[in-house]
């Protein structure tokens, strides 16, 4: 079923991540990352961090910590398998580091077509705060869903 | 080179990458948080028509982070977008790359736009996006 327009304003429930050094560790191992800045306190330090800093496309990790994540896909009636991500943006505030826990709030911000309505593209927008409730960063992700015949 | 030299037309970073493997993919999936299993589990994707895995649009932009903060101190780096426009096949073998597109003062302060790709070896490009740095 095609998605309608009336999803725009729909709001996801936040979640919040605290962010420890170890999974920090873990993301660097997962993307190569040789940097010690980015695993090594020492280095952090040098470079003026207070921690370990979380790198720039870390955020999206903090909503799929939710213990189901594509609950907000599930409510629209989007199977996971006919998803895809479309586009990613964020835009910095201040740096996040290890020791910070990080909040969201999403939005679903826009809905539109293309082909004919076989992929429908759905934006939402994340503002990222810290402890402080300061703020982060901000993300704009945009979803592809496909309208496949799944089984 | 210092961010001061920076000319339009400069490609300031490249970063070659290894073969993605299905090991990769999975480290990522826990590193990531994304546990969409489409990444991972054959049977998932072929349920989809798909004949294999395909590797996580977030883990390219995360190397493509990597060539951003391999030549900008992260603290520097004001926005960072792309599209995901190909899909990355399980052992497709990215090259990230940032080429200067302007650089402006605003308030006082040098930015530059750089153009970013990333493309496999057989010349898909499967992101193309742009960042926003502070120079010197």
């Amino acid at each position: 079923m095609p998605l309608d327009r009336s999803v725009i304003g729909r709001a996801t429930r936040g979640e919040s991540l605290l962010i420890s050094r170890s999974r920090l560790r873990f993301f660097a191992k997962a993307t190569g990352q040789k940097d010690p800045v980015y695993t090594d306190l020492d280095a952090a330090r040098a470079a003026g961090h207070r921690d370990l800093p979380v790198p720039p496309s870390f955020f999206t990790a903090i909503e799929l910590e939710s213990p189901d994540p594509f609950a907000w896909l599930d409510e629209l009636g989007v199977d996971l398998r006919s998803i895809l991500h479309g586009e990613q943006e964020f835009t910095y505030h201040r740096m996040a580091y290890a020791g910070d826990e990080l909040r969201t709030r999403s939005k679903i911000t826009d809905l539109y077509d293309k082909k004919g309505g076989a992929l429908q593209f759905i934006v939402r927008r994340t503002e990222i705060t810290n402890q402080a409730a300061e703020p982060v960063a901000d993300a704009v992700s945009v979803t592809v869903v496909r309208q496949l015949s799944l089984t | 080179m210092t961010t001061a030299s920076w000319q339009p037309g400069d490609v300031v970073s490249s970063l070659a990458l290894e073969p993605i493997s299905r090991t990769t993919l999975s480290y990522f999936s826990g590193a990531s948080g994304d546990h969409n299993p489409i990444h991972l589990d054959t049977d998932v994707a072929a349920s989809a028509g798909l004949d294999d895995v395909f590797a996580q649009g977030m883990l390219s932009m995360a190397y493509l982070a990597r060539a951003v903060t391999d030549v900008v101190p992260q603290e520097r780096v004001r926005r960072l977008g792309v599209r995901f426009t190909a899909i990355t096949p399980v052992h497709g073998q990215p090259t990230c790359r940032a080429t200067v597109e302007s650089v402006e003062t605003v308030d006082g302060e040098r930015l530059a736009t750089l153009a970013l790709d990333v493309r496999l070896a057989d010349g898909t490009t499967t992101l193309a996006g742009t960042a926003l740095v502070r120079v010197d």
